[in-house]
C-alpha cells in the first residue's frame, strides 16, 4: 500500500495526461491537417438540424421484380413455342400462375419455368396447383433484395443530398428495409424530403395504338402537360439507366426551362431503332409512373441524345436533371419519421446543458468537501479526471453527444462519488475500530472495492440492455453512462487511491481526516 | 478546514430500529404503487409523441402568440390540431396532431408537418419554427415495444446478477422492491402528466439501476455481518446493516440529488420532465432500501438466511 509502485503511479498518470491531450482537438483549431483530429460531434438537437427515417417500399420491389418475372416468363415461353393461357399476376400472394395450351406441354412448360434465371437464390418456388403452373416468390428472398436494394438507395440518396449542398450529412442503413439521414443544419428538409421521396425511374414508351382506352398491354397514365389520361404501353423501349447525362437548360425555342439528356451507346441504339420505326406516332416519356410529355416523333434520333420540355420552372428543371444524374431508386422510399430542431432551440439546449452540467458539478464538489474534509477534496478531483476521460473517450470514438447524452455524464458524475463515499466510510469503520491510519486507509480501499465493483456491475449491466434494444437519444444517454461507469472504476479505485497514499507518504499524519 | 468533515447526516453511534417500522412501511408502498397501478390505466400515461405517432410543430412568433389567428390559419389549411397550446415565453406555440388514421396515413402525417409549417408561417411571417416531429404509427409501435424490451431486459439482468452474487432471497426481495419503485414511479408520471417517451424510459432504467445499486450496497453489508455475527438474530443484524450504511445511502443520495437537480432547474422543455422524475426516483429508491428491500428479506429469510449460517 506505502509502495504504490512507480509503475502504477506512472501508468495512472499517463492515462489521466493521455485523456487531457484526447480532450484537446475540442477546444482547439487544427494546426495541421495531417493531425488525427478527433472531436467529439454535437448530436442534431444541439447543432439543429433534420432527422429523417426512410422506409423502402417493399411491396412495389416485390411488384416490380413479379412483373419482369412475368415478362421473362412469357418469352421463355414462346421461344420454346408452348402455349399458355390465363396468366395471372397476383400481387397480394407475390406469384405468377398459367394454365399450360394442353395436358402434354404441361412439363415443358413446368421445366421452361424453373430455367428461368433467379436474381438472388431461392427467389422464387416453381409448383403445379390444379393443373395450374404457379411461381411464387420467397420472402426470405425478398429480404435479401430488400437489404441490396438500400445498399444501392444509400448511393443514390447520398448523391442526390450530396448534390443540394448538404453539410456533413450521414447516411446509415437500419435494420433490413430502412435508411436513416441526418441532416445537420438543414432546418427546413422540404426540398431533400422531396428529392427522396421521387423514385426518378426515366423510361420511354411508345402510347398504345388508340391512347384514349386502355387495351391489353398498355396502362392509362397520367399525362401532366395537359392533365388527362392516356394510354402508354407496358414494354419499355429505353430506360433511364442508360442515362449518362442530364442538365437543365433554357428551351430556345419557347424560352422555358427544359431538362436535356444523353443515353449511353445501348441506350442511343434503342432509341435510334424506336425512334426510326416510328416516325409520325407519339411517344410518352414517363416519369414514376406519370406521363411529361408525349411528343410526335417527327424525325428519328439517332444522336442519343433528347430534351424534356414539360412545363418546368428553374427549380423543377434543375432538380429533374439532379434526380436523373444521380439515378433512379430500385424501389420508392418514403419519409416514416422525421424530426427537425432549429439552430435557436439547439444553441438554448446546449446552453442549458453546460448551465446544469457545471451547475451540478459543483454542487457535487461542494458537498464532497463539505462532507468528507480532505478525501472529499480527492474525490472531487478524481471526479474532474472522470469527466476529462469520459470527454477523452467520446472524442476518441468521435462519437455524437446529445441532450440525453449530456444528462447521462452529469448523472454518472453523481453517481461516481458514491464509490467514494464507500471508501471514506468504510475507512472511517475501520478508524472506529481502532485500527492505525494505514491499516484503516488500506482496509478501507480494500474491502470497498468488492462493493464497487458489484454496484457499479449491476448499473453497467442495465445501461448495456439500454444501449442494446434503445434507439436515438435513448442510445446516447446509455452509452455516456456506460463509458462513464468505466471511468468511474478508474478514477475511485486508481486515482483517488493514488491521492490518498502519497498525501499519507508524505504527511504521515497520527490521525486520518474521516 | 480540509482536516475534518463538517456535517453528518446521523451520529455514527446512533442504532435507528427499522425493523420496528416494517409492516407500516410495507403497507405505505403497497397502498402507493396498488394507486399507482389503477392511475396507471385511469387515467393513464400521457403518451409522448414517440409512442402514439403523430406530429408536434413547436414555433416561435414574433410577437406575442396570437392562437385564434393561428387555429384559424390551420382550420384553412384543413388542418385540425389536436391541441394549440402555449409553452416556455408567451411567443412560444405548440401544435400537436395525434397519427392520422386511414390506409395511408404514413404519408399523411409526414405530409402534416409541413402542412402546419407553412400555415403557421403564412399567418405569422417571421415565426420561427423551432421543432418540427413527424412519427409514423408503425415506427411509434415498434419504439414502444423496444422501449418495454429495453426495461424487462434490464430487471431480468438485475435479477440475475444478485442471484449470482447473493443469495435468492435477496435477488427476489430486490426485484420485488424495484418492481415496487418502479410502479410508484409510473403513479408520478400518471399524476403529473409528464409525456412518456423515450427519454422517459432512459429515467426510468436509471432510477432503476440507480435503486439497485442502493441495494446492492445495503445486501452486501447484509451478507457480511451474516458471516461476521453468527448467532444475532436476522432482524438485529438488518438493523445494524442498515445503520452502519445509512451514511453512505444518504450521501450517495444527497449526490446523485445534486446533480439531477440542476437539469430539472434550467435543463430545457426536453430534460426538466426527464430530471424531475429522476428526482422522484432517487427519493423512492432510497427510501425503499431502507424500509422495503430489508424488511422483505426479514420477511422471506428469517428461517432460511440464519439457519444455514447457523448450521455451517
Amino acid at each position: 500500500m506505502m509502495y504504490y509502485s512507480r509503475l502504477r503511479l506512472l501508468g495512472v498518470a499517463g492515462i489521466c495526461l493521455m485523456g487531457v491531450l484526447l480532450c484537446l482537438p475540442n477546444f482547439l483549431r487544427s494546426p495541421s491537417p495531417s493531425l488525427p483530429w478527433r472531436q467529439i460531434h454535437l448530436g442534431l438537437d444541439l447543432r439543429g438540424g433534420s432527422y429523417l427515417l426512410l422506409q423502402l417500399d417493399l411491396k412495389s420491389l416485390e411488384h416490380d421484380r413479379l412483373q419482369s418475372l412475368q415478362d421473362q416468363a412469357r418469352q421463355t415461353l414462346l421461344d420454346r413455342s408452348l402455349g399458355y393461357r390465363d396468366f395471372v399476376r397476383d400481387d397480394a400472394t407475390a406469384s405468377l400462375s398459367f394454365m399450360p395450351r394442353s395436358d402434354a406441354e404441361r412439363d415443358a412448360a413446368l421445366k421452361a419455368m424453373q430455367s428461368l434465371p433467379p436474381v438472388v437464390p431461392n427467389e422464387f418456388t416453381t409448383s403445379e396447383k390444379d393443373g395450374r403452373i404457379v411461381l411464387t416468390l420467397q420472402h426470405e428472398a425478398m429480404l435479401a433484395r430488400a437489404r441490396e436494394a438500400v445498399a444501392q438507395s444509400i448511393e443514390i440518396v447520398r448523391r442526390r443530398i450530396d448534390a443540394t449542398g448538404a453539410i456533413d450529412p450521414s447516411i446509415a442503413r437500419e435494420g433490413d428495409d430502412r435508411i436513416v439521414v441526418e441532416l445537420p443544419g438543414v432546418s427546413d428538409p422540404e426540398r431533400i424530403k422531396s428529392l427522396l421521396g421521387t423514385t426518378a425511374r426515366l423510361t420511354f414508351r411508345l402510347l398504345a395504338p388508340n391512347p384514349s382506352v386502355a387495351s391489353p398491354g398498355s396502362t392509362m397514365l397520367e399525362d401532366e402537360s395537359v392533365h388527362t389520361q392516356v394510354a402508354v404501353q407496358d414494354h419499355v423501349d429505353v430506360d433511364g439507366t442508360d442515362l449518362t447525362n442530364a442538365g437543365a437548360v433554357i428551351d430556345q425555342q419557347s424560352g422555358g426551362w427544359a431538362v436535356t439528356f444523353q443515353l449511353n451507346s445501348a441506350g442511343a441504339t434503342a432509341f435510334a431503332n424506336v425512334t426510326r420505326a416510328n416516325v409520325g406516332k407519339r411517344f410518352a416519356i414517363v416519369l414514376d409512373n406519370k406521363v411529361i410529355e408525349a411528343p410526335n416523333i417527327i424525325n428519328p434520333i439517332t444522336a442519343g441524345n433528347g430534351q424534356i420540355t414539360g412545363g418546368f420552372d428553374a427549380r423543377s428543371a434543375s432538380d429533374l436533371a439532379l434526380l436523373l444524374r444521380a439515378g433512379a431508386l430500385p424501389a420508392p422510399l418514403s419519409v416514416v419519421e422525421q424530426r427537425t430542431i432549429g439552430p435557436s432551440l439547439g444553441a438554448a439546449s446546449i446552453h442549458a446543458g453546460v448551465i446544469s452540467l457545471l451547475t451540478g458539478l459543483l454542487l457535487v464538489i461542494a458537498f464532497m468537501v463539505l462532507f468528507y474534509g480532505r478525501f472529499g477534496l480527492y474525490a472531487d478531483i478524481a471526479l474532474f479526471a472522470n469527466l476529462i476521460l469520459m470527454v477523452a473517450i467520446l472524442s476518441l470514438f468521435q462519437a455524437t453527444l446529445t441532450l440525453p447524452g449530456m444528462a447521462g455524464m452529469l448523472l454518472t458524475l453523481g453517481m461516481a462519488v458514491d464509490a467514494n463515499i464507500l471508501i471514506n466510510e468504510r475507512i472511517r469503520e475501520e478508524v472506529k475500530r481502532g485500527r492505525g491510519p494505514l491499516q484503516a486507509l488500506q482496509a478501507g480501499f480494500d474491502r470497498a472495492t468488492g462493493t464497487i465493483i458489484d454496484s457499479n456491475a449491476t448499473a453497467f449491466l442495465a445501461h448495456v440492455m439500454l444501449f442494446v434494444f434503445g434507439t436515438g437519444p435513448v442510445r446516447n444517454f446509455a452509452l455516456t453512462i456506460t463509458i462513464g461507469i468505466v471511468t468511474t472504476l478508474f478514477t475511485t479505485l486508481l486515482l483517488s487511491r493514488l491521492l490518498a497514499v502519497r498525501w499519507y507518504a508524505l504527511a504521515r499524519p497520527k490521525e486520518l481526516p474521516v | 478546514m480540509l482536516s475534518r468533515p463538517l456535517f453528518r447526516f446521523v451520529r455514527d453511534d446512533r442504532r435507528i430500529n427499522f425493523m420496528r417500522g416494517r409492516h407500516m412501511g410495507l403497507i405505505v408502498s403497497a397502498v402507493l404503487s396498488i394507486a399507482s397501478v389503477i392511475l396507471f390505466f385511469q387515467p393513464g400515461l400521457k403518451l409522448g409523441l414517440d409512442f402514439r405517432g403523430g406530429i408536434i410543430v413547436e414555433a416561435q412568433t414574433p410577437g406575442p402568440a396570437d392562437f385564434g389567428k393561428l387555429r384559424t390559419a390551420l382550420d384553412h389549411a384543413g388542418i385540425h390540431p389536436d391541441a394549440v397550446q402555449a409553452f416556455g415565453s408567451p411567443r412560444d406555440v405548440r401544435i400537436s396532431i395525434n397519427a392520422p388514421e386511414g390506409a395511408d396515413r404514413e404519408a399523411q402525417t409526414q405530409k402534416l408537418v409541413d402542412g402546419v409549417k407553412s400555415a403557421i408561417s403564412a399567418a405569422e411571417p417571421g415565426t420561427q419554427v423551432l421543432r418540427a416531429d413527424a412519427v409514423g404509427a408503425s415506427v411509434s409501435s415498434e419504439l414502444f415495444r423496444d422501449g418495454l424490451l429495453a426495461l424487462g431486459f434490464s430487471l431480468a439482468m438485475i435479477l440475475i446478477y444478485i442471484w449470482v452474487r447473493f443469495e435468492r432471497e435477496f435477488a427476489i426481495s430486490a426485484v420485488v422492491t424495484l418492481i415496487l419503485d418502479l410502479t410508484k414511479t409510473i403513479g408520478f408520471l400518471a399524476i403529473t402528466r409528464f409525456e412518456f417517451d423515450l427519454v422517459m424510459v432512459a429515467a426510468l432504467l436509471t432510477i432503476l439501476g440507480y435503486s439497485t445499486n442502493d441495494k446492492v450496497v445495503v445486501y452486501d453489508r447484509i451478507r457480511e455481518n451474516l458471516r461476521k455475527y453468527r448467532t444475532m438474530p436476522l432482524r438485529e443484524l438488518l438493523d445494524l446493516s442498515i445503520n452502519e450504511t445509512l451514511n453512505r445511502t444518504l450521501g450517495t443520495s444527497m449526490t446523485v440529488f445534486l446533480a439531477a437537480l440542476p437539469l430539472a432547474l434550467f435543463g430545457g422543455s426536453t430534460l426538466t420532465g426527464f430530471a424531475t422524475v429522476m428526482l422522484f426516483g432517487i427519493v423512492v429508491g432510497t427510501s425503499s432500501s431502507i424500509f422495503i428491500a430489508a424488511p422483505l428479506l426479514l420477511l422471506m429469510g428469517e428461517k432460511r438466511l440464519r439457519k444455514e449460517v447457523v448450521a455451517d
